[in-house]
């Protein structure tokens, strides 16, 4: 058990409900676009919002493998609901971006490369796992060879208020892999929301200097230790609630050495190959191209898009679908995600949010598979 | 970050100029290019590595350095017209411009044959990708002991590079060549690739082997060394998937654990063997 002197909360403040609206203004007077959790054909989705009016005020949603629906909750909390079938993702990776454009002239042609969105965003509602999968992304567009700037400037131009889970959806499994449901680094404010029989109010934790910028004008008090043990309470509640589970105890080994297992057939007769999975996971990062040209013949561009290794011509050899089967697309993703992925960037490719169960057609669900492999499975 | 930032470099192709080309066998051209720009940054590429050609409009796909690009930024690349971007590469004509980004990938490990004898076994297109390693063997500053280059093409008239074969030859350079079928009066041989290694001996302790064609053909190639005592650690095949980014961001090459792009396309067989008998990988 951690012991806290007075200094370890020096960075903790009250915020009461009635102050919360003034969060969203001051990121707004900041010049942030602030995107944050609303609600669009009944699940909870990511957008720009104006005001708090605009957040999930009372919903929490009910989520199972196959299954997502939104539900009242007894109280009007602003964050009383896991995450939906959204992820920040799709702002720092967008679905679809223009790389260049290609202009002919005279004896060949020129190329312009697309300028880059360097729009300052605050992401106000991200998860711990959701955290973790921005850095899981930071490692792949980062930290390799070769920088991704677009990528970069979008990162680089976010601002990141985290809120600390208290009930998790029945699908999330954080706790297994580490990344949840407690806010631990990569934030620039974090929010515990606390609601009480006479009182609704949130301990800001400021961490750092953009964090604190923001935070100045607001109606802020000292939380001090009992702020600090009303906030860890919190999210002790939500992992206590954490009932799905995933073992990744030699992990990486065990699915690198099952190609072979007869689980892939079983898992392939229930995959639908529809690429749910991977457009919903916060993690995946595989793209295409396409290339455009104009009715004049003239003008050229390249466009990504998101794409999917449960698409038949995502791996090619020759010009001949590599994966032909649903067996190998599936095998593919799940090896990627739970073992090849750390191989490649040091870390499992997968940080237990659950939205590839709760968003899965049939209700695959990943930590079924992975446990249905281990049993049988060549050492 | 600032305004007016682009877009990573590493994703704007340059723009290359085709000064010749020519069929070099049926629906096999070589273009010879000249680069506008950048032309230092390209000269240090190495044998085995690639670039993105892209042909105006249609598309990108990956093609081996058949010759590598020259401090004046001339390079060639020898392309089968397959698909719509293939097509259009091989359809411009002298003078007509396509784009080009590079170099990716690892090469081949040239830095590991000195005093080595090198074996190179090529199947049907393979031969492209090792052809800028034999030339290095053949007329650079190699310290490899001896070069065997072993041939394989479909029938005698997809014998690639008729005329560098014999300047290899010429230079001391050990070529045996076979194709599949061929008509009576061929007076070479006739079967796979693998069944000229039984007829040279190999110094199998001493043997680097380099090994560029399909897939199956670079197995069963890997195995007649590996029965033959060479070891998994000094033969390197180069593997071919798709790919749209080339840097390791779009995810369609990986191979496992690896990515062709950026991990490979060389890769030693000790580090893919296990991975190369998994089907539908």
């Amino acid at each position: 058990m951690r012991t806290f002197d007075d200094d370890d909360t020096n960075h903790l403040f009250i915020l009461e409900r009635a102050g919360f609206g003034a969060l969203i203004e001051a990121l707004s007077d900041a010049e942030y676009e602030v995107i944050a959790p609303t609600i669009r054909d009944g699940a909870i989705i990511y957008d720009a919002i104006i005001s708090e009016v605009d957040l999930p005020s009372g919903w929490a949603d009910d989520q199972q493998a196959g299954r997502y629906k939104l539900k009242r909750r007894n109280d009007e909390a602003l964050f009383g609901y896991a995450v939906g079938p959204h992820s920040w993702k799709k702002y720092l990776h967008p679905p679809e971006q223009l790389l260049w454009r290609a202009k002919k002239k005279e004896g060949g042609f020129d190329i312009h490369a697309a300028p880059i969105d360097t729009r300052k965003r605050a992401f106000l509602g991200v998860r711990a796992c959701e955290i973790a999968a921005i850095e899981i992304q930071d490692r792949v567009f980062l930290r390799g060879p070769h920088i991704d700037e677009a990528y970069r400037a979008r990162r680089e131009n976010t601002l990141i208020i985290a809120v600390n889970c208290g009930d998790p959806a029945a699908t999330c499994f954080c706790v297994s892999m580490s990344t949840g449901p407690a806010v631990r680094s990569g934030y620039d404010i974090a929010i515990t929301e606390i609601i009480s029989e006479d009182r609704h109010h949130f301990v800001i934790d400021a961490a750092g200097d953009a964090g604190r910028t923001v935070l100045k004008h607001l109606p802020l008090r000292p939380a001090g230790k009992k702020g600090l043990q009303a906030a860890e309470a919190v999210t002790a509640h939500a992992q206590q609630q954490m009932k799905r589970s995933l073992d990744t105890d030699g992990l990486q080994a065990l699915l690198q050495n099952n190609a072979d297992h007869p689980q892939w057939d079983n898992v392939a007769s229930r995959c639908l190959s529809c690429t749910n999975c991977t457009a919903v996971c916060p993690t995946c990062f595989c793209t295409t191209v396409e290339d455009h040209t104009d009715l004049s013949g003239e003008n050229a561009e390249r466009v990504q898009h998101w794409d999917s290794c449960f698409s038949g011509s995502f791996s090619e050899l020759g010009g001949a679908p590599v994966r032909r089967s649903t067996k190998s697309r599936y095998r593919q993703w799940m090896t990627h995600k739970l073992s090849t992925w750390i191989d490649q960037f040091g870390t499992s490719g997968c940080v237990g949010c659950g939205r590839c169960i709760a968003w899965c057609p049939a209700g695959i669900d990943i930590t079924e598979e992975a446990a249905a492999i281990r049993k049988g499975a060549n050492s | 970050m600032k305004q007016g930032h682009h877009q990573t470099h590493d994703s704007i192709p340059a723009i290359a100029t085709v000064k010749t080309k020519r069929w070099e066998i049926e629906g096999v051209a070589i273009i010879d290019v000249k680069l506008s720009t950048n032309q230092r940054a390209w000269a240090q590429s190495k044998p085995g590595q690639f670039a993105m050609l892209y042909g105006f409009g249609v598309g990108e796909i990956p093609i081996s350095f058949s010759t590598l690009p020259s401090a004046e930024g001339r390079v060639s690349f020898t392309i089968r017209r397959t698909g719509a971007v293939s097509a259009a590469l091989t359809r411009i004509k002298c003078g007509g411009v396509i784009g080009m980004r590079g170099p990716f990938g690892n090469g081949w490990p040239i830095e590991q044959l000195a005093g080595r004898d090198v074996v190179i076994i090529a199947g049907g297109l393979g031969v492209a990708p090792l052809r800028p390693v034999i030339d290095y063997l053949a007329f650079g500053r190699s310290d490899a002991n001896r070069a065997t280059l072993f041939y394989g093409a479909r029938e005698p008239a997809a014998i690639l590079y008729t005329k560098d074969i014999e300047r290899w030859r010429n230079a001391g350079v050990d070529v045996h060549t076979t194709v599949d079928t061929a008509s009576h009066d061929w007076r070479g041989n006739v079967g796979v690739v693998t069944s000229l290694l039984s007829g040279v001996p190999l110094d199998s302790e001493n043997t680097v082997a380099l090994i560029c064609g399909p897939e199956i053909m670079m197995r069963y190639a890997a195995e007649a060394l590996k029965d033959a005592g060479v070891s998994d650690e000094d033969v390197w095949l180069s593997l071919e998937r798709n790919m749209k980014c080339a840097i390791g961001f779009c995810g369609h090459c990986q191979f496992g654990p690896a990515f062709i792009c950026k991990d490979g396309p060389a890769f030693a067989y000790d580090q893919i063997r296990s991975n190369l008998f998994v089907r539908e990988l």
